[in-house]
């Protein structure tokens, strides 16, 4: 392992903005006002699936206040949507036309001077609906002759990815264990604590400056322009602070573009901003999905071959399903050698509210049955589970078929340490009666490389101006949602560049003022995409400060120049040094006071299809069951992941504790209940997450790798850790109860209920 | 009550139905959610909020110091919240055991941390504050 990173590097820099957020003079979207602001409402759909037949808006518009009034009608009406490489994909119209495919689709929305005004005046819009018949699962959905949510998509199958390789039929024949089983998980929500919250000012020319709660500012930029017909260039999106993400914050959103389109009509300033209800009612979720999967095992416990075959229940409109039915199959094959594999994902549509991107895209449903069936394989093969991992765990230089060369792999050293730490063998012989200990593994992508939103700028870019003054200046569309990122990248700067990160100034996510592109933050990606942007522009600032050292001390050309303590150097004798301030002062003489700034781009290439790096973890969580009420108690989350090399060690703590709570609520808490496609439990009482006293004690175990993609060796440490828990506690609660759950949640009723308490 | 009409926007509006702590205030010493309290109710009586707990601009409340140390702030949207819950806490118990930091913070929702470093930063902040908040109480 490479290990002569700067000092920087792995230390737990406070973050940057902690000053502003604990004072609360950090500023959140919603927080922004603007002369002359009006307050915008949307209307929504009370019907599943309805044709609209007519719309009034004539009282509304009457009311005293009330500034516009829009309906789908007076929009131009071009559809969107994330893949815009596949257009047809692109499914979404900012409010209805025709027709409404779930309770909440937007129908109409309402400007006015103050919130309340708009409220009222939403009430008065008239909208007469034809009820159509409506499917609320995968099943009813592809069903023969199931009334369809989207014409141009037969049978509710908007998007289909099969991916096959090895001798499927011939492995399972040689197989000595086969077994089938299916598996159903279902949606849960982001549950960011800001709300999401748009402004619009009109500018000069039709131009629209849009400050909103996003994670991919790019993203909404290209969108907004491309569906209000105006070009690119003219739509600059900013952020301000972000209150989470989580996935949910990475598409344009109807808000959005209400707001740009009445100030654009009003030539006001207009603010939407969405409630609770809003939130957990219409918004955004993570897949539900049904999930067949057959395996096949030699009876020393080499595995075979897999076949996968997946419907995810996507909603009325694709979102970034596309994505979660793609990853979906590249995580069915991501952690062990698997010498064939097949898989089978339809993206349905259904007319409820769109499931899209959440913590872990496709991976959290994929492993949960992936590593569900292993633990039952396992016991079936009197083979421990760990050892069960270790013998088919990716390693170094694994090739991922059709997909990428594994470059860095800590995954065998996670097995251990889980087991270790745990105290998993011990524990496992003296099996104490309602207790058990669970396993599951993990792996996920650092960014990916599939280009679906077509952009054709670089995936991640900079520009780094360096002053006589010391310090530096960093602007980076990359996005800050809550990571840390503001706080990482600064560090990834000072630390190649040699200067203290008090130094470096930053300035993100502006369209308008940083370079194009970077795609956001989602896919684990800005650490390593942007990190290496960061050090492609760091390289040739380097290129301009070099030859100063080099006339300043007549160097022979072999000498190396370093760049530490604010300070430049030879390194082979260190008394020759020039102040990092200095040596920028000479640069700029010698270039006749040209500024010295540089771009960095990184996109991956040669990297095959689906990322530049892949990390790889274990989870062991501890449980005890009241065998009486079948309430699970999580007594220990022991965890160990490889995410390369840490840049702050804390920052990556911190995504690991807030993955558990996340991941807990996922297996045991959290659920949407339905009726007739409306979500019933619209209020943190009743969508219940996980609060401070609900969290188990949880260990840590990092297990360092060098990642030579990776920035300084880093790659990513985000999203992955949010996958193993629902299976690592399904496993735990099936060695305590001998119930093994293969429909998520795992609520006291079906322990009961397998344990023959409850009829 | 509406802070940000103030132009105090450091309280939070994260659900406006009492359920996840953003908006915690402090009414007479006492934290409530001010979502649901009424401006009726809080006539007369003093209200701190999040911008009146630093003693000066240049200047952290030791809670705020701990919150920024140990990384507990994260997208920062819950953190008004989590520390005036907090300062509650202290004020009227200078030693919370963990269970008691964790019961005091129970009314607060998080997505970002796992509560994790904010239990931590409370401890830590119990420590640096040591019995002054007790007399202050």
């Amino acid at each position: 392992m490479k290990t002569n990173n700067p000092q920087l590097i792995g230390q737990s820099i406070p973050r940057i903005d902690g000053p502003h957020k604990v004072t609360g003079r950090a500023i959140y979207t919603d927080d922004l006002k603007l002369p002359g602001m009006l307050y915008g409402k949307l209307l929504r759909s009370p019907y599943a699936h309805a044709r609209i037949k007519r719309i009034d808006v004539s009282k509304a518009r009457a009311l005293p206040g009330v500034k516009d009034v829009i309906i789908g009608a007076d929009t131009p009406q071009i559809k969107y949507g994330n893949w815009r490489l596949v257009p047809e994909s692109q499914d979404e119209l900012p409010l209805a036309v025709d027709k409404v495919r779930f309770i909440g689709d937007e129908v109409a929305a309402v400007a006015a001077i103050d919130p309340e005004t708009a409220e009222r005046a939403c009430e008065l819009i008239e909208v007469e609906y034809e009820e159509l018949p409506a499917v609320f699962s995968v099943e009813d959905a592809c069903a023969e002759g199931a009334p369809l949510v989207h014409d141009i998509s037969k049978g509710n199958v908007s998007l289909v990815r099969k991916i096959s390789y090895g001798d499927l039929e011939g492995m399972f024949q040689k197989a000595d264990y086969v077994r089938e089983d299916t598996f159903r998980v279902h949606a849960v929500q982001h549950a960011y604590l800001e709300p999401c919250a748009s402004l619009a000012e009109p500018d000069e020319g039709g131009r629209i400056t849009l400050w909103t709660s996003t994670q991919t500012p790019y993203l909404v930029q290209c969108l907004l322009a491309s569906t209000l017909g105006i070009p690119e260039n003219h739509v600059r999106v900013m952020k301000v602070m972000v209150g989470g993400g989580f996935g949910g914050k990475m598409e344009l959103r109807p808000w959005e573009f209400c707001a740009a389109f009445m100030a654009r009509r009003t030539g006001k300033p207009v603010k939407f901003t969405l409630t609770r209800v809003d939130e957990l009612a219409f918004g955004r979720r993570r897949h539900g999905m049904t999930l067949y999967s057959k395996v096949g095992l030699s009876k020393d416990g080499k595995l075979l071959a897999k076949d996968f075959q997946v419907m995810l229940d996507g909603g009325a409109y694709n979102a970034m399903g596309p994505t979660a039915t793609f990853l979906c199959g590249t995580f069915g094959n991501m952690a062990y050698r698997l010498p064939a594999y097949r898989y089978f994902g339809r993206h349905v549509y259904t007319n409820k509210p769109p499931a899209s991107a959440m913590r872990g895209f496709g991976a959290p449903q994929a492993y949960f049955a992936m590593e569900s069936q292993l633990n039952q394989a396992a016991l079936d093969l009197g083979i421990d589970p760990i050892d069960l991992r270790i013998i088919n765990a990716m390693e170094e230089g694994d090739v991922i078929p059709e997909v990428a060369t594994v470059s860095s792999c800590g995954f065998k050293q996670c097995l251990e340490k889980v087991r270790a730490a745990s105290g998993w063998d011990e524990k496992r012989k003296n099996k104490k009666p309602g207790h058990g200990l669970g396993i599951s593994a993990f792996s996920f992508i650092s960014g990916g490389v599939f280009n679906w939103f077509n952009t054709k700028y670089n995936f991640s870019s900079v520009e780094v101006r360096v002053y006589d003054d010391g310090t530096a200046h960093l602007f980076s569309m990359a996005c800050d949602i809550g990571q840390g990122t503001d706080t990482v990248l600064r560090q990834i700067l000072a630390a190649d560049l040699g200067i203290g990160i008090d130094k470096v100034r930053l300035t993100s996510m502006d369209t308008s003022n940083t370079p194009k592109a970077d795609l956001g933050s989602w896919g684990s990606r800005v650490t390593l995409m942007n990190g290496n942007a960061i050090l492609d522009a760091c390289r040739k600032i380097k290129d301009m400060l070099i030859p100063v050292m080099f006339t300043q001390f007549d160097l022979n050309q072999i000498q190396d120049i370093a760049f530490e303590d604010d300070h430049l150097f030879v390194r082979s004798n260190p008394k020759k040094r020039l102040s990092f301030a200095e040596c920028v002062y000479k640069a700029l003489r010698g270039r006749r006071g040209e500024p010295l700034s540089a771009h960095g781009f990184y996109t991956p290439r040669n990297r095959g299809l689906v990322s530049p790096a892949f990390s790889f973890g274990a989870q062991v969580a501890e449980v005890s069951v009241d065998e009486q009420t079948g309430l699970v108690k999580v007594d220990n989350i022991y965890t160990a992941h490889d995410c390369g090399v840490t840049i702050n060690k804390r920052a990556v703590e911190g995504q690991l504790e807030g993955a558990i709570q996340m991941g807990l609520g996922y297996a045991l808490h959290e659920q949407f209940a339905m009726q007739g496609g409306r979500t019933l439990n619209t209020s943190f009482l009743d969508y219940k997450m996980p609060t401070a006293q609900d969290m188990p004690p949880s260990v840590s175990l990092e297990v360092e790798t060098y990642e030579p993609e990776g920035p300084f060796g880093a790659k990513e440490a985000g999203e992955g850790l949010a996958i193993p828990t629902a299976a690592s506690v399904g496993h735990a609660v099936y060695e305590a109860t001998g119930y093994r759950c293969q429909d998520l949640p795992i609520t006291p009723e079906k322990i009961l209920r397998a344990l023959g308490k409850l009829k | 009550m509406a802070p940000a009409e103030l132009n105090l926007t450091g309280t939070k509006v994260g659900c406006n139905q009492g359920d996840c702590g953003a908006c915690t205030v402090l009414l007479e010493g006492r934290s409530v959610s001010s979502c649901l309290t009424l401006a009726m109710e809080a006539q007369g009586r003093p209200i701190t909020t999040i911008e009146g707990l630093a003693p000066s601009l240049s200047e952290l409340h030791p809670i705020q110091e701990a919150f920024v140390q140990t990384q507990a702030v994260q997208c920062g949207f819950c953190s008004a919240g989590m520390i005036m819950s907090a300062k509650h806490l202290l004020d009227h118990n200078p030693h919370p055991s963990e269970a008691e930091i964790r019961q005091g913070l129970s009314g607060n929702l998080c997505r970002c941390t796992g509560y994790t470093k904010v239990v931590e930063a409370i401890g830590v902040a119990a420590d640096k504050l040591g019995g002054a908040s007790a007399k202050e109480a």
